[in-house]
């Protein structure tokens, strides 16, 4: 058997078809979820894609995270339906409050695409347990909204669980506090991260290099083992 | 409070003697007149609007189509050409039942006036044009051109550019694979915002931009229609600027690229379903231009309801509506019966949709508003018979002069250490560095098929995951080469793009491109541009490459200064497998240097010149089109058989430029030797066209060198990979950390 995970496409979702690719590469069905769906096709896990979803008018995120589809996903989630959220993704979800800290503009105001190395600096959440700890990779980052903020309460709350799961290596591109690219929640089922992972799924195409393939391999083990 | 009678066709006919404003609206005395010869009566405001939109400069291509009539005259034999020029964009047979449309459009005026805007809505206009064909969107490139890197301005105009198009094309999903920028003063107040685009589709999704079928409704969605960009192509695009006159800024649109977005995916979504039977995008001259060019292309003829277009601002006048330019809007022709589907679709994605007419089996275009029949026109009349001008062209008094003032005479570097000192002036002068400050602020990795980028050679995108077939695109043009010999720098504009699509692997098949010129009202200019398009036309049916379409801008000249005649040549090509395509950048130490073609003293209009002797004169490289054809023929093998795994096209800058590139991508340094017969400056600098060099394995050196020698084309070995350091024997050492520095600092030290 494999595992049905979960696309959702808002207004202004560019990866959304990018995702499914990834998702099919790693071995499992991706199922294409329409933002305005009141249920989630009884899928077993979900991606929230990057974009400008609805223009990131307002705040990046901001509009998307009142989507009817939300409303099962915040539920489901909370019950420990995983959930992984890029870019765009990972804006909607500490909007959503599912994740905490948020995005600000990039100290440097521009938009920016590189390819950017990391380290998974926590292989236990439901999306990353096919890396190591300390693991370095590099995975393309391209976005204006990506400085990763919180309080100093949350960023010790952070770090003393081990809930940051990527940290930016060599550059922090965008001024994120403690070089945070991507945090979990408590229970490992929800991440979120700036770079993408389903633009470093194949040999030749985008930087030429896999390093993103065990989020979507990580979560399809879990699903059939579990 | 009196009230100004609504100026139907009615009232027109009434009242012969009423002045309109056609000098405001841009057209000419005569021009006026012909509009009241056509009708047997003077116009109605509504139709002045129309006619002096569609009759400017921007939109009826008066002062250029006796020339470009060449590209359809010299047309090679080319099965792959599906549509041609004339459509939105052309289109081409790519294989395995895909068809490829592709396009390069100008937004310079708009761009200088409102630089992020301008910048923005240019991409927004060239993507809807390939909408409109059928296709979805899959790259974007920019060739951009700016006045001096040093000067105030740039840093005004530069950065708005650049944050437009990623702004617009970063939020549509577009990944922007390649294009270019280059700085020259001649452009200083008329930068050149040029935007390419390609489109995907299965050949039987073909769609064109005409009203066919009495019945069948007209319908606008999208945006809203509002007062922005009233006059864009005819106040602003058409005339040069000065500043007695008052601000163009209210003449440029305002973006919004969350809703072109959805007009992509709903637009798309409606084809799949098969419920359009024309289509055509509103950009310049908006619903004037697309209601006269469906109704102009269709067999019949069309009545519209102009009260029925939905409106952001509720008191513009009709002549504001026919006219304005506000973005992100297409219109349809669908039959009755699926309207229903196509209106939910719409709704689907949120995008408004209104019927605003129909086709009716006239041949006129008629236009209502508050009861009153404010249109009624042949639709030929104000789409396709505009006026046509033949401007009066000489070639300029200063070219006998410019010509022989060589640039192969200027005094070269005497020592070893003063060759090293220019090379590094080169590699960190504003046009040979990095350009990656720039280019770091689009998306290149959007749509997960990006097989090259800039800075590559030609970007690479697959169109098919199963097979991996996949095309190429390049855009080149070198100013200085066309002030120089017009005729000749068109041709190496054409032969570079095509070029640099053959060093990624792919073969050329078609072209589009952007003429950018200053006025046509001057001879000289006028002169430049006849030969730009005598040259290019000749030399694309040498090469076998159709040109598709393309675009002219015409007025790039403040006071009586004109840019240099800019052709900006876009080439299309096609690889059946992309794993077979060939990288600039080194990939493993050892591999051996080769230079391919012939290396002459070719100075003028060269970077050296400009960056160590700020001269332009003499005359430009050589053309030698068989010769192209040849070397693209081998690279193309060469990828395919995997004998060369790196290559780089040689052009400004020379061998060296190309070298530094190829190492600085790779992080691997080149050990070379100057071939015999040669002397090391003329190696290092010399601009001779149909050249490249290539990193061959060493297994493959017999094979690649045999392929080369049976077939008549010189192939030199200069070298090897090797090393962190640049060294050319008995001359000097660059490290690739000094190298870096320069390279990769000069842009953000200018503009960060």
């Amino acid at each position: 058997m494999t595992a049905r995970i979960g696309v959702v496409t808002f207004p202004g979702s560019l990866d959304d078809r990018d995702t499914q690719r990834a998702i099919r590469l790693a071995g499992a069905e991706p199922v294409a979820l329409w933002h305005k769906d009141k249920d989630l096709k009884q899928v077993d896990a979900v991606v929230l894609c990057g974009g400008f979803s609805y223009g990131d008018y307002l705040r990046a995120g901001a509009i998307a995270r009142f989507s009817p589809v939300m409303e099962p996903l915040l539920e489901q989630a909370k019950a420990g339906l995983p959930v992984l959220g890029i870019c765009n993704g990972f804006q909607i979800l500490t909007e959503a409050h599912l994740l905490p800290g948020t995005m600000l503009r990039n100290n440097h105001l521009h938009f920016i695409c590189r390819d950017q190395k990391l380290r998974v600096e926590n292989a236990e959440t439901a999306w990353t347990s096919d890396y190591t700890a300390g693991q370095e990779i590099h995975i393309p980052l391209k976005n204006i909204d990506g400085q990763y903020v919180a309080d100093q309460r949350t960023l010790d709350a952070l770090e003393s669980e081990g809930r940051v799961a990527f940290r930016y290596l060599d550059v922090n591109p965008n001024g994120s506090n403690n070089d945070i690219a991507g945090v979990t929640n408590e229970a490992g089922n929800v991440v979120g991260l700036m770079p993408h992972p389903e633009h470093a799924v194949e040999p030749l195409i985008g930087t030429g290099r896999t390093d993103g393939l065990p989020f979507f391999t990580s979560i399809l083990k879990k699903l059939v083992n579990a | 409070m009196s009230r100004t009678p609504l100026d139907t066709v009615e009232h027109a006919a009434a009242t012969p003697d009423v002045e309109l404003p056609w000098a405001e609206l841009g057209l000419k005395k005569d021009e006026y007149e012909r509009v009241v010869e056509i009708l047997g009566r003077r116009p109605t405001g509504a139709e002045l609007a129309m006619y002096s939109v569609m009759w400017s400069e921007h939109c009826s291509y008066k002062s250029s189509k006796v020339h470009l009539r060449q590209f359809g005259e010299k047309a090679p034999e080319n099965d792959a050409l599906l549509v041609g020029i004339g459509e939105n964009a052309g289109v081409v047979d790519v294989g395995q039942g895909y068809a490829v449309t592709f396009k390069v459009e100008s937004h310079n005026h708009p761009s200088y006036v409102e630089p992020y805007q301008g910048a923005a809505t240019g991409v927004g206009g060239i993507v809807r044009d390939i909408i409109a064909m059928g296709a979805r969107p899959v790259a974007v490139v920019d060739p951009l051109r700016f006045g001096a890197a040093d000067h105030p301005d740039t840093k005004r105009v530069l950065p708005g550019v650049v944050a437009g198009i990623g702004g617009y094309g970063n939020c549509l999903g577009l990944p922007n694979i390649g294009g270019e920028v280059v700085f020259d003063s001649c452009y200083q107040g008329n930068p050149l915002v040029n935007a390419g685009c390609i489109g995907v589709m299965r050949h039987e999704d073909i769609h064109l931009a005409k009203a066919s079928g009495a019945g069948n409704k007209v319908i606008l969605y999208g945006a809203r229609t509002g007062g922005d960009g009233i006059g864009g192509a005819s106040i602003l695009a058409s005339e040069t600027f000065d500043d007695a006159k008052p601000s163009k800024r209210p003449a440029v649109q305002v973006g919004d690229p969350f809703q072109e977005k959805l007009l992509i995916e709903c637009t798309l979504e409606a084809f799949k379903e098969k419920l359009v039977v024309g289509i055509q995008d509103l950009g310049a001259a908006g619903l004037s231009c697309a209601t006269s060019e469906l109704a102009s292309n269709g067999s019949g003829g069309m009545r519209v309801t102009l009260d029925d277009v939905p409106l952001r601002d509720s008191t513009l006048s009709p002549e504001e509506i026919l006219m304005s330019e506000s973005q992100e809007r297409m219109c349809a022709v669908v039959e009755p019966e699926k309207v229903d589907r196509f209106l939910e679709i719409c709704e689907k994605w949120d995008v408004i949709a209104t019927v605003i007419g129909e086709v009716t089996d006239g041949d006129r275009l008629e236009i209502y508003w508050h009861g009153g029949k404010i249109v009624d026109v042949d639709p030929r009349t104000v789409a396709h018979e505009g006026p046509v001008y033949e401007r009066p062209y000489a070639r300029p008094s200063w070219q006998d002069a410019l010509q022989a003032d060589d640039a192969n005479k200027l005094p070269r570097p005497a020592t070893s250490e003063e060759l090293k000192d220019q090379v590094l002036k080169l590699v960190g002068s504003p046009n040979q560095a990095s350009k990656s400050w720039i280019t770091s602020q689009y998306d290149h990795f959007v749509q997960g098929n990006t097989v090259l980028a800039q800075p590559e050679d030609s970007g690479m995108i697959r169109i098919d995951e199963e097979t991996g077939l996949g095309v190429a695109l390049a855009t080149d043009g070198n100013g200085r080469y066309a002030k120089l010999d017009p005729y000749a720098g068109a041709q190496l504009a054409l032969a570079e793009a095509y070029r640099n699509v053959a060093t990624t692997g792919a073969k050329p098949l078609a072209v589009s491109d952007c003429l950018n010129f200053g006025s046509p009202e001057d001879p000289a200019v006028m002169w430049q541009f006849a030969e730009a398009v005598r040259g290019l036309a000749d030399a694309c049916q040498q090469l076998g490459t159709p040109v598709t379409g393309g675009n002219v801008s015409l007025y790039n000249q403040t006071g009586e200064a004109a840019i240099h005649p800019t052709p900006v040549v876009a080439v299309l090509g096609v690889i059946d497998d992309v794993t077979r395509r060939t990288p600039v950048a080194f990939q493993e130490e050892g591999q051996l240097l080769y230079l391919l073609g012939d290396t002459r003293e070719e100075f003028g209009g060269s970077a050296w010149s400009q960056v160590v002797h700020d001269h332009l004169g003499g005359l430009p490289p050589k053309v030698d089109l068989e010769r192209e054809r040849l070397l693209a023929e081998i690279l193309i093998a060469a990828s395919r058989d995997g004998m060369i795994d790196s290559a780089h096209d040689l052009s400004d800058g020379g061998l060296i430029q190309a070298v530094v590139e190829s190492a600085l991508l790779g992080g691997k340094g080149a050990r070379l030797i100057v071939p015999d017969g040669l002397d090391a400056f003329t190696f290092l600098f010399s601009e001779s066209a149909g050249r490249a060099v290539v990193a061959v394995p060493r297994s493959e050196e017999v094979r690649f060198n045999d392929m080369c020698g049976a077939r008549g084309l010189p192939a030199t070995r200069i070298g090897v990979v090797d090393g962190d350091s640049v060294d050319i024997q008995g001359e000097f050492t660059l490290p690739l950390s000094e190298l870096r520095e320069l390279h990769e600092g000069t842009i953000p030290a200018l503009l960060a």
